[in-house]
């Protein structure tokens, strides 16, 4: 059913099959570390085995004696070259390799370059470093207690581990709300760390060419343009003389927006020996020293009437940044967007107050699949809600039918700023419930409970925020991220379209080819896309944030419009007709009122390039390249209903059923949001029940494989069952908004409230992720323990 | 790609050649069967050894299933996958079945072994608890010979088990007796996972009374462990639950787990009692499923 379905090739949006799929399915991806370049060397990171010491002494002899080594380089030799500190993506610095000491372990502390893997790693069991090991800041609720060890003392005058203190909304206005109103509840709700954990590690392959002072670097980046400049800016190399390639990706995630060390020993490495370094990371360095996400403790407080009227939010959270404030995030944005914890409801007030502090732990907090922070902000404002419908006595979906934003409020204004550019969202609701068969399964769920099983039924509606954003408010290190799009028609009407941003698996060489198509009419089979390899495509900020529809996509369709303008000046000439005597049917220009009269888009590709007259003043080609400034985000929206049971004895949830209703505005590819949406629910569920970044006392990260960093696999999840509504986004061009984190972002809540739901009979309010057996039946005892 | 340290390798071509190789290399060198616990420790670096000896040509002569009217014999070289396939094995021990299909993945299950889930002895080990239940023996081999130990006596500890320096385990022994079934449960944090806790209980019955019974638990002590305490009880009573309900309150207090990432120690005796009674349970209604049939 599906093949015939998804074999259907439409000149524009529509379900069809992924132009990128057959060589991911016939394993010809060209991934970093497939990159084989002649004299290639490999570089090996030797990483601290604690997580907070000084060093004393590093001694390399015995390592740079082995057979096979070429170099090996430490915090110190990079320091002559001033090299030995970056900065992150908000505005800290990060040891590329530790200098004075080590404040994570699994930081880098020195690295060696040989002539092959093997040599590399073993010459790393040959360097000896002494470390007086200092205490470590692992718990992110004692870090600030004034006899905390300071972890940041490269920071000049430090004398704490205080980060940066952040807040937003009315924090007056806010609580003369909550005096006046009838029922306040208060709950505090962890967001543990979690690891983006793609298939495909980190890495990079640096090729210095001395003779003309070129950098190429294939690496493992979601930015490829961000990077390229960040590195000009750096390392002091001019910025042509770096290419920047970001072959096909194994997953991103957010866990590849950053520059990590590893990338610049790489360069370093290059250039220090004039010959290609490829550096990749095992599957340990990804997870316990790359960018981390969430690690934020959160005090929720909502304030309501007895009728279940949402009057306030009001929220403190506690953000754990690690050793050092790696956050990807627009830099006016220390909290992301973690200011729409307002949700979807028409609040009179809200208030957020952050303090985010330094611990010795992996650096990051990067977008992973979050939309900035939105994750944190949704799980917040839908388990509060739900604690709320608890204390009330009120069903989930009854309140959140209550409070939902209507219509005809939108364009609305948050009370934290934000302006939600279109949502109708009692419907969404409504069809989520229709397919779940809400009010049957609350009749089961009745049934059960009388027989004392355990079932739950958890939803959740969020609001997005996603398409980063408009350059007047949104940079990343002074980069505005807007987003170019080149396309060129070829004479025979073929086309290739260059984008700034890359796909790790979103399908954007489908996506893009469907957009330009809708708009020009050439078949997706005849448009090749071009991406990731910043000498040959447009500069741009890149995919993260769910910004590549709503930014690159816009561009896309913005750009083939220019073509097609210019297309019908050209047609006007052929059929000798003025512009205003054309219609546009897709594909082709015709002469009003006479369709016998027409020129495809291939016609005119090739009068375009070929000998005769084009109109008076008009230049040959059929290209164009745009830059686009989104006006403003796009708030895409969604309702998910989750269902599970619980076994009493052994505590083990079982996801039965999980409903997902999306709406991201206008559906380019229907398959291909499936899949996104497929995909992170995937996610959410392995968040909600088993993935977290854990660390014993001494700070040592115990998710440092996937035998501890469980993520979940087929047989955790249920067939999903997803439907949409479609609200356009009024300022995008063809009203899309992104989709690629949507399920992310909605789907821990839901699973949480459908837990929480079905330990109602114990009397339960709140429990926190990740809902192991252990921690649930640790519940039903009411022995219930926040993670650390 | 996580990479080892430098090795050397060979392939045993006898079981003879193994011991003899061991012999002559020493604690330097061990043994590879399936490779699925011994390969993931070297990769991390956990361990490093000069000398791999493969054994798995030896697959032909160690791999085997055997029904014997006293009792089942297994090579050492049995792969889990053939465990789980096993028709002999569903009729006389279906905690064969029960257990091999909550061990990791098929891919693991393609190679992993027999002889090395017992010689790895990690406390989480599924068959070694099936093993316990089912009141085996195992023949190790040296160059002086064979013996036979129990599996009371193979377990020295996490990790190290009676087999010494130039010895190899070669097979597994299974007494058979009539009139019992067997059962094994486990509960993990995700399919494919190591045990949070799990139970396997063996029951015979004659003329409704229980002649005898094994509980094995893993995951909860140094070492996958029978509980004699509960053989004692069972014995000579009628099955019911308020009698497994006490074998599982034995179960529960009779361990040592440690709270870790996997679950909490409270929790861990809690599914020591409950799944020890769920396992009592299902052996007996498999005892009557076959009386019915
Ligand atoms: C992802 C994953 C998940 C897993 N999940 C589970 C699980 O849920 N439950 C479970 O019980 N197990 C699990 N395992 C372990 C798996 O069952 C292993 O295959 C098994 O523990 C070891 O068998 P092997 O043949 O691979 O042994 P190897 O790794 O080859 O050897 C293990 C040790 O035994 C020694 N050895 C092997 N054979 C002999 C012999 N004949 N005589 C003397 N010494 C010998 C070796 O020298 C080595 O020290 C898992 C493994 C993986 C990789």
């Amino acid at each position: 059913m599906t093949t015939i379905e998804n074999d259907q090739k439409p000149v524009g949006h529509g379900r069809m099959l992924r132009k990128e799929d057959p060589r991911f399915v016939r394993g010809r991806g060209r991934y970093c570390d497939d990159v084989q370049l002649n004299g290639m060397l490999h570089l090996a990171i030797l990483r601290s085995p604690v997580a907070h010491a000084r060093i004393v002494s590093i001694d390399t002899t015995a390592a740079e004696a082995m057979p096979k080594v070429k170099a090996v380089v430490t915090g110190a030799a990079l320091a002559e070259q001033g090299l030995a500190w970056m900065p992150t993506l908000s505005n800290d610095v990060q040891a590329v390799l530790a200098t004075d000491k080590v404040r994570f372990q699994g930081q880098e502390v020195a690295f060696v370059v040989a002539e092959d893997r093997y040599a590399a790693r073993d010459a790393l069991e040959l360097i000896d470093v002494e470390y007086d090991i200092l205490e470590p800041v692992v718990d992110v609720r004692t870090a600030l207690a004034p006899d905390a060890p300071v972890i940041r003392t490269d920071l000049e005058g430090k004398t704490n581990n205080h980060c940066f203190d952040w807040e937003t909304g009315d924090q007056k206005a806010t609580e003369d709300v909550f005096k006046r109103a009838d029922v306040v509840v208060t709950e505090d709700i962890v967001y543990p760390r979690v690891h983006p954990a793609p298939m495909e590690t980190c890495g990079a392959v640096a090729d210095y060419d001395r003779i003309d002072g070129k950098l190429t670097l294939w690496s493992t980046t979601q930015a490829p343009h961000a990077h390229r400049t960040l590195y000009a800016l750096v390392a002091g190399l001019p910025e042509h003389k770096i290419r920047v390639i970001s072959p096909d990706i194994g997953g991103g995630f957010g866990n590849k927006v950053p520059i990590y060390p590893g990338y610049v020993c790489a360069i370093v490495a290059s250039i220090v020996t004039g010959k290609p370094v490829k550096w990749m990371e095992d599957r340990s360095e990804n997870l316990i020293s790359t960018g981390f996400a969430r690690d934020y403790i959160m005090r929720g407080e909502i304030a309501a009437t007895r009728e279940g009227k949402i009057l306030a939010i009001r929220t403190n959270v506690l953000a754990d940044h690690g050793a050092f404030n790696g956050t990807a995030a627009p830099v006016k944005y220390p909290a992301g967007f973690f200011g729409v914890f307002t949700g979807s409801y028409d609040l009179e007030a809200a208030y957020c107050s952050m303090t985010a502090v330094y611990t010795n732990k992996a650096p990051g907090g990067v977008a992973y699949a979050c939309s900035f922070r939105i994750t944190e902000a949704v799980y917040l404002v839908e388990r509060i809600v739900d604690c709320l419908a608890y204390d009330l006595g009120m069903d989930p979906v009854e309140l959140r039918l209550k409070n939902l934003l209507k219509p005809e409020q939108f364009p609305y204004t948050s009370k934290t700023g934000w302006v939600y550019d279109s949502g109708d969202y009692e419907p969404t609701l409504r069809e989520a419930m229709r397919i779940a068969g809400y009010e049957e399964l609350r009749r089961e769920q009745a049934l059960k409970r009388e027989r004392g099983e355990l079932m739950g039924i958890g939803v959740s509606f969020f609001t997005e925020a996603v398409g980063a954003g408009p350059r007047k408010d949104m940079d990343i290190l002074g980069l505005g991220m807007a987003d170019g799009c080149e396309l060129r028609v070829h004479p025979t009407g073929k086309a290739v379209v260059r984008l700034s941003v890359q796909t790790q698996g979103q399908g954007h060489e489908t996506t893009f080819a469907q957009i330009v198509a809708e708009e020009i009419g050439i078949p997706p089979a005849d448009i090749d896309v071009v991406h990731g390899d910043t000498d040959n495509t447009p500069f741009g900020l890149g995919t993260y944030g769910s910004r590549s529809t709503p930014v690159s996509g816009a561009a896309a369709a913005l750009v083939a419009r220019k073509v097609r303008d210019k297309a019908r000046i050209i047609a006007s000439g052929m059929l000798e007709v003025s512009v205003a005597d054309l219609d546009w049917v897709k594909g082709a220009f015709q002469v009003k009122g006479d369709p016998g009269k027409s020129v495809t888009i291939q016609d005119i590709a090739m009068r375009a390039h070929g000998a005769g007259d084009l109109p008076e003043g008009l230049e040959g080609g059929l290209e164009a390249q745009i830059c686009y400034n989104p006006s403003n985000l796009t708030y895409p929206h969604g309702a998910y209903i989750c269902v599970v049971d619980i076994d009493p004895g052994t505590a083990v949830v079982k996801v039965r059923r999980f409903v997902a209703v999306d709406d991201c505005g206008t559906r380019i590819n229907p398959m291909i949001i499936e899949g996104q949406v497929h995909g992170g629910l995937t996610d959410g569920v392995g968040m909600a029940l088993m993935e977290m970044i854990g660390f014993d006392e001494d700070g040592n990260c115990l998710g440092g494989s996937l035998m501890d960093y469980l993520i979940p696999t087929a047989l955790e999840v249920p067939d999903w069952e997803t439907g949409f509504t479609v609200t356009p986004s009024p300022h995008h061009p063809i009203g899309a908004k992104g989709v690629g984190e949507s399920a992310t972002v909605g789907s821990p809540p839901a699973v949480v409230n459908a837990v929480v739901d079905a330990l109602k009979p114990f009397g339960i309010r709140h429990a926190d992720m990740p809902l192991t057996p252990s921690r649930v039946w640790e519940t039903m005892q009411g022995n219930h323990t926040p993670p650390i | 790609m996580q990479v080892p340290g430098q090795f050397e390798y060979q392939r045993a071509t006898s079981v003879e050649h193994a011991i003899g190789l061991l012999d002559r290399l020493g604690d330097t060198a061990r043994l590879v069967a399936g490779g699925h616990s011994l390969l993931p420790m070297m990769k991390l670096r956990l361990a490093n050894f000069d000398y791999l000896i493969d054994i798995n040509d030896l697959h032909a002569d160690l791999g085997y299933i055997t029904a014997e009217p006293q009792q089942i014999r297994i090579g050492a070289m049995t792969r889990h996958r053939e465990l789980l396939e096993s028709t002999s094995l569903k009729e006389h021990f279906p905690i064969f079945a029960d257990a091999e299909r909550v061990i990791a993945d098929p891919t693991v299950r393609n190679r992993g072994t027999l002889g090395g889930s017992l010689c790895q002895a990690d406390p989480s080990e599924d068959l070694s608890a099936v093993c316990t239940t089912l009141d085996a023996s195992c023949v190790i081999q040296g160059s002086a010979g064979t013996r036979v130990v129990s599996m009371e006596d193979f377990h020295r500890g996490p990790y190290e088990t009676a087999v010494g320096e130039a010895e190899m385990l070669i097979e597994v022994r299974f007494p058979l007796r009539p009139g019992g079934s067997s059962a094994y449960e486990k509960v993990e944090r995700r399919a494919g996972d190591w045990a949070v806790v799990s139970a396997g209980a063996a029951l015979w019955l004659r003329n409704g009374v229980i002649s005898d019974a094994r509980v094995g638990l893993a995951a909860v002590g140094p070492n996958t462990a029978g509980i004699p305490e509960i053989s004692a009880l069972l014995r000579g009573q009628e099955p019911s639950e308020e009698l497994f309900e006490q074998a599982g309150d034995i179960a529960a207090r009779s361990c040592e787990p440690a709270t870790d990432t996997r679950g909490a120690e409270g929790y861990k005796r809690h599914l020591a009692k409950e799944l020890t009674r769920r396992t009592l349970r299902k052996a007996v209604d498999r005892i009557g499923e076959r009386a019915q049939a």
